[in-house]
């Protein structure tokens, strides 16, 4: 029994080492060595292409309705029966629509994540009036602009199509930028 | 169109790792390759032990347990003292007690139940040293005792079944820690962080909206995450968290590490038994209750949620997205998830608590059906072959013979031992399950209303007993109450089956091999499969289904919002 706890003990300490110490930094030297971008999180001057932020509608394209508070991540945790998640769907529906935004499903619930950057090319159609109508920018210039942000599914098929919100309003800025000028 | 390619993909490279990885699982427990010889030697030397002296079943178990309980003290210790030690950017304090006990267990039994948030609770150190550390020995132990389960049904008449502490320093030094560096660069490239910095401040010159964004050592700690079937991720969003799973390469990584180990130990069973049609035939079971369960929640996610739907939202095109990232939708979400509960891992990429009715019953079944459809990495392997065992036992009464499993006679003896390893996990929820409800303690952590709330608390335990880790996260776990009850239910799971299990090896390693003869009633073919199929249903089903009848079944009944 003595010579079981002793040898745990030293064992614990070897793996403490090879699996807790020696791993995550032989990780972290690659990571920053070969992905110095990707492995400090995508940061730019206006924030992560991969953490949502608010943008408030219609003068932006608005993301999902979450708060977005990234020492917060997590979802909502409400049942598909619940009536908190009605109320709330219905709170962010009306609104859209006194936006002049047709509710879609990603714009009235919350993700997974609280954080989620991205929205569906459908979400960016349901806007594309009323951000072209409240920025006074052509609805044919708009559209295409929101047709160039999508991404397509990695390999063609992993994952969904969507489009960064951070992406395609530094893209909608730029546009309004040029038509000032 | 999309998701069938993704499912096809990930078919084949199961076929692949199944085929591979198995082969190569097989040649690190039989000493087949030496590749790290010298990492081994100073160890082994250090440890003081010979590499090739065996142990007793009863030596085994006891350097098994004793080596689990010294982790869960430094895993606690380790938690308790965070406050004062390095690595700790955020300066955040030690652990509460009960929660660090909680979370010792839980990374020790490989479940990762969490009742915190990693990105406010741990510092870097901890999820680093004390609990990434665990999240490569604990499916290590889980290999120990399905490969001294395999070595008991294929040896003759031998009183060793091989030794603890090299099989799990090989587990670790070959199997996981090579298998973890690979896939962690492919997380990172990806765009999961990977660093020491603390967090940043970031403010959007557009909006003047600005943010705090932790981050951390995170990408390395998923890919042994996934990889060990372990489910405990850095931030609490979990695998939903664009900096843990940014993309949807990084999804089906993440699905195919936690399927390739259990599902590649059906291989190894085969090739030591010698009789690979065998693991075959295992895998087959696997993969009819996984596709059964994976139908179910593709079906209830794409029909969409009644509280949005009776909001007058259309959710014909997209399903229910409530709790869902964008960037994966509802397939790829339901079948993440799906993965995770059907192995022990319990990562989520979107919230449990918000899936359909259907779905959660989908969720919870593969937990209720003892974690087999692969299962936990060798968990799912030992489980299996229990019920291969009740099968032969059933099977043998109906035609009058002394059971056989591949040559070992199946007696009394083999049979109270798997029937009581597999009685302790039902039994263990439903008592743990009953009390919570009954009592105020219990009753206060439900977080939804009606019979979700009900669902929260047996799911729950469901995850715990069977050392998954997933949540109907809206339950309030980090209470004196679910983390002592909790940290309970997870030994239970976990070494009160592990000891039935190898004493059962023990057992079946001591007799000699019967001869096949024309009444021998053959275990590799799809009879077999069949049989095995049932009764792991129908043990599961009668023993869960007056629960579930309770939550899921009523709530997608009754058309209501609560």
């Amino acid at each position: 029994m003595l010579l079981q706890i002793r040898r745990s003990l030293i064992l614990c300490f070897i793996f403490i080492f090879l699996c807790g110490i020696a791993y995550p930094l032989i990780g972290t030297g690659i990571a920053q060595t070969f992905f110095h971008y990707q492995a400090n999180g995508e940061i730019t001057k206006n924030g992560s292409y991969l953490i949502g932020q608010n943008w408030t509608g219609p003068k932006w394209f608005q993301g999902r309705p979450e708060s977005d508070n990234a020492m917060a991540s997590g979802p909502s945790n409400l049942g598909s029966s619940s009536k908190q998640l009605k109320t709330s769907v219905q709170q962010s529906a009306s609104k859209l629509k006194r936006e002049g935004i047709q509710p879609t499903p990603d714009l009235v619930t919350t993700s997974g994540s609280g954080l989620d950057p991205d929205i569906s090319p459908q979400d960016a159609y349901a806007q594309v009036n009323a951000v072209s109508k409240y920025n006074h920018l052509p609805i044919q210039t708009v559209l295409s602009l929101v047709k160039s942000e999508i991404q397509q599914p990695q390999l063609g098929f992993l994952g969904s199509q969507y489009i960064n919100v951070l992406k395609l309003n530094t893209a909608l800025y730029k546009l309004e930028q040029s038509k000032n000028r | 169109m999309q998701f069938t390619l993704t499912i096809s993909t990930l078919c084949i490279i199961l076929i692949f790792t199944w085929r591979f990885l198995g082969s190569y699982i097989t040649a690190v427990y039989t000493n087949k390759i030496n590749y790290l010889r010298a990492a081994e030697r100073l160890i082994f030397k250090a440890l003081n032990i010979d590499q090739f002296g065996e142990q007793s079943w009863q030596r085994y178990t006891l350097s098994l347990v004793v080596f689990s309980i010294v982790s869960i003290f430094i895993t606690y210790a380790l938690l308790r003292l965070q406050g004062g030690l390095f690595l700790n950017p955020q300066h955040l304090a030690g652990v509460t007690p009960a929660l660090s006990f909680n979370t010792a267990v839980s990374f020790v039994t490989n479940t990762n139940w969490q009742n915190y948030a990693g990105e406010t609770t741990m510092s870097y150190l901890s999820q680093m040293v004390s609990l990434s550390v665990q999240q490569f020995v604990s499916p290590a132990v889980g290999m120990c005792v399905a490969v001294v389960l395999i070595r008991g049904i294929a040896r003759r008449e031998s009183k060793t079944v091989g030794n603890f502490w090299v099989d799990l320093v090989r587990g670790v030094l070959y199997i996981f820690l090579p298998l973890a560096i690979v896939s962690g660069i492919i997380f990172v490239s990806q765009g999961a962080v990977q660093t020491l910095a603390g967090p940043i401040l970031i403010k959007n010159s557009l909006t003047h909206f600005s943010q705090t964004i932790p981050r951390g050592p995170v990408a390395f700690m998923e890919a042994i995450k996934e990889l060990g079937t372990n489910g405990g991720g850095f931030f609490n969003a979990n695998g939903s968290h664009p900096f843990e799973n940014p993309t949807g390469t990084t999804n089906l990584l993440s699905i195919v590490l936690m399927l390739s180990i259990p599902v590649a130990l059906t291989y190894t069973f085969g090739k030591m038994v010698g009789n690979i049609k065998q693991g075959f035939i295992l895998l087959l079971t696997m993969a009819i209750l996984f596709a059964g369960c994976l139908g179910l929640a593709l079906y209830g996610e794409s029909h969409g949620s009644i509280a949005i739907s009776s909001s007058h939202v259309s959710q014909t095109i997209s399903g229910n997205m409530e709790g869902k990232e964008v960037r994966f939708g509802t397939s790829n979400s339901a079948l993440y998830n799906i993965a995770s509960t059907q192995t022990s891992t319990g990562s989520v990429n979107s919230a449990n608590d918000s899936y359909t009715p259907l779905g959660t019953t989908a969720l919870i079944s593969g937990m209720m059906l003892g974690e087999v459809s692969p299962g936990g990495v060798g968990s799912g392997l030992y489980t299996i072959l229990l019920f291969a065992i009740i099968a032969v036992f059933i099977a043998g009464l109906m035609v009058g013979r002394t059971p056989e499993l591949l040559g070992k006679k199946i007696q009394a003896k083999e049979v109270k031992l798997a029937g009581l390893a597999i009685l302790i996990m039902p039994i263990t929820v439903l008592v743990f399950t009953g009390i919570a409800v009954a009592i105020h303690a219990g009753q206060s952590g439900a977080f939804n209303r009606g019979p979700q709330g009900f669902t929260e608390i047996l799911y729950a335990y469901t995850s715990q007993a069977n050392n998954n880790g997933s949540a109907l996260a809206g339950l309030n776990g980090n209470t004196d109450f679910y983390n002592i009850t909790g940290a309970i239910a997870m030994m239970l799971g976990r070494f009160a089956v592990i000891l039935p299990t190898t004493a059962l090896a023990g057992s079946l390693a001591l007799k000699k091999t019967v001869p096949n003869s024309l009444g021998t009633f053959k275990t590799d073919n799809l009879l077999f499969g069949g049989l095995l199929t049932g009764t792991i249903v129908l043990v599961g089903g009668l023993t869960f289904f007056p629960a579930l009848a309770l939550g899921p079944i009523v709530q997608s009944l009754s058309h209501k919002v609560f």
